[in-house]
């Protein structure tokens, strides 16, 4: 796919294939046009020219909550979480895909808005427990120390089932006590639960000790592919990195 | 009733219990949503001319529309069902607003708050029918037919049920995971849509929601007053609204309702000073912005400060 901004081409002729199961990242230097492939998988942009399928079907074009509930979850480089209402309301609103009831339920709090409310509130406890989050459900997010606050966003991602989780930077201001944390919890989420993860990230600890495939673009396309071992050695993407040798 | 409160403090009362409606409905768009609605009192006025037009050609007699379709027999069980006919018209032209809040908010959607508040009016004040500028009347002989059918203080009743029913539906519904989206638009709209929140529906929710209710206020204010004109829905009442929401606390259900009642009865002890009362309260605004910018209740409602309130409610919110 292809995307321009005005005349500025921001992303030339990108393509990646992800399979079920997968642990991939995309890198590259700052300006690349990375979190730009991000915005439009999750919709947020629509691609000048190109395609995107996702399980088979488009989802080009699609409003960004309609890609969300066909199952990509992702999170961002700044975390955005709502910061004045609690973990758990933050991981409830994130249902809003499967809320399975409408304005007269809620009116009339009929017995399938109780269900479903019940549901709802049980699931997103069952995702923070999982993620070693439960204590801090009742909190506000703006008072989590941001280690916290980054696993929370993964967690609300998490909490709409998705196939494909998208990560934009997780470890980006984390200090190397946290970043350690995010590696196994990164790990431990992609054993336990059945999904590809794609993330974009600059620290080459996280993406080396993670992903099994690894893309680096700059200035909107791709300069290299293949496993960590190639790409550490890979002149082109040293060059995009390190600049030329010679000055 | 009338021997145990004179109509004096009848009115004030039930004019409260209208102030309530408005201050608590106009909180789901400026307090929960965030945006900046300055058009609340046309919203009212779509209620208000609705209920009243509908009312009187019903249950009364009158010069515009001769004798009543149903009868006055009919005014004390199908008054309701009128009242809420005038919220379900006002939330229609909600529309006008809801739309163009998928592109637009802060300041821009503001002033289209305002031109369509405009809108309602002038299209009143030029429908000749309806009275035009002159206002529309009426609504007194169909509360008075109500009290011949059943001898009680029939508009009092309507005002307390109204103001419960709209507290009762505003509740349930910013509490509800599907309300809880205008709250996390008001606080980052890109993470809602991203993080599968309908922005659109949710906002097109609210706004209906909000201005139907505003509507079923404009329907009580006619029948309290038996008598409406478009002067009474200018951009001073809409203003008089959002003081409240402001002094109550943006987003706090409770905050609204009491500030609303604490206007009302501030408006009511400052009577005397006439004109000057426009200087009184505007200066008590601006002490209140100064010193408690958040208003009386913040975003806490009032179990949050006393919660041994939250044993009488049987879901938790």
């Amino acid at each position: 796919m292809t995307q321009y901004f005005g005349g500025l081409c921001a992303v030339s002729e990108f393509s990646v294939s992800l399979e079920k199961g997968e642990l991939a990242a995309l890198i590259g230097p700052n300006g690349a046009g990375k979190t730009t492939v991000f915005n439009l998988v999750s919709g947020f942009y629509k691609p000048t020219r190109g395609e995107i399928l996702f399980k088979g079907r488009s989802i080009k074009g699609k409003k960004p909550h309609e890609v969300t509930s066909r199952g990509i979850a992702r999170t961002f480089q700044n975390i955005r979480l709502w910061f004045d209402m609690t973990v758990l309301d933050n991981i409830r609103i994130a249902q809003h895909h499967a809320l399975g009831y409408g304005l007269l339920d809620c009116f009339l709090r009929t017995p399938r808005y109780m269900r479903r409310e019940r549901e709802i509130e049980d699931h997103a406890m069952q995702v923070l427990e999982t993620l070693g989050l439960a204590e801090v459900a009742h909190e506000l997010p703006k008072n989590l120390p941001y280690g916290v606050q980054r696993m929370v966003e993964i967690a609300r991602a998490l909490s709409i089932k998705p196939d494909l989780l998208m990560l934009d930077e997780p470890a980006a201001g984390l200090n190397s006590a946290d970043v350690d944390g995010l590696i196994k919890n990164i790990a431990a989420i992609h054993e336990e639960f059945d999904l590809a993860i794609w993330m974009i990230e600059h620290q080459m600890d996280v993406v080396m000790s993670l992903c099994s495939w690894i893309k680096v673009i700059d200035f909107g396309a791709t300069i290299a592919e293949g496993t960590p071992t190639q790409i550490q050695n890979n002149p082109d993407v040293i060059k995009a990195y390190l600049g030329d040798e010679t000055i | 009733m009338s021997g145990t409160l004179n109509i004096y403090w009848q009115s004030v009362i039930m004019f409260m219990g209208v102030n309530i409606i408005l201050s608590s409905s106009l909180n789901i768009i400026n307090g929960n949503m965030g945006e900046f609605s300055c058009g609340h009192a046309g919203f009212m006025a779509v209620g208000a001319y609705v209920s009243s037009v509908l009312s009187v050609a019903l249950f009364a007699k009158s010069a515009t529309f001769g004798a009543p379709l149903l009868g006055p027999a009919y005014a004390v069980w199908l008054f309701p069902v009128v009242l809420l006919i005038g919220g379900l018209a006002a939330a229609l032209v909600g529309l006008l607003v809801a739309i163009p809040s998928f592109k637009t908010r802060g300041d821009y959607l503001a002033i289209i708050t305002i031109a369509a508040s405009y809108i309602v009016k002038s299209t009143i004040e030029n429908i000749g029918i309806i009275g035009g500028a002159r206002g529309f009347m009426g609504m007194g002989r169909v509360m008075d037919a109500m009290e011949n059918t059943i001898h009680l203080p029939w508009i009092m009743i309507w005002v307390f049920l109204g103001t419960v029913f709209s507290v009762w539906l505003i509740r349930r519904f910013i509490y509800s995971t599907f309300g809880k989206g205008v709250d996390a638009i008001s606080q980052d709209e890109i993470a809602a849509e991203i993080m599968s929140v309908n922005t659109n529906r949710v906002k097109l929710v609210a706004f209906m929601v909000s201005c139907g209710l505003a509507g079923l206020a404009g329907g009580l204010f006619a029948h309290i007053l038996g008598y409406v004109n478009p002067g009474s829905f200018t951009i001073l009442k809409s203003t008089e609204v959002m003081v409240m929401v402001y002094m109550g606390g943006m987003g706090s259900l409770s905050g609204s309702v009491i500030a609303a009642v604490a206007m009302t009865l501030l408006m009511e002890a400052l009577r005397p000073l006439q004109i000057i009362k426009w200087v009184v309260i505007p200066l008590l605004l601006v002490l209140l912005m100064q010193f408690r910018p958040e208003g009386i209740m913040g975003r806490r409602e009032l179990v949050d400060i006393f919660p041994g309130l939250r044993k009488f409610y049987t879901f938790k919110g």
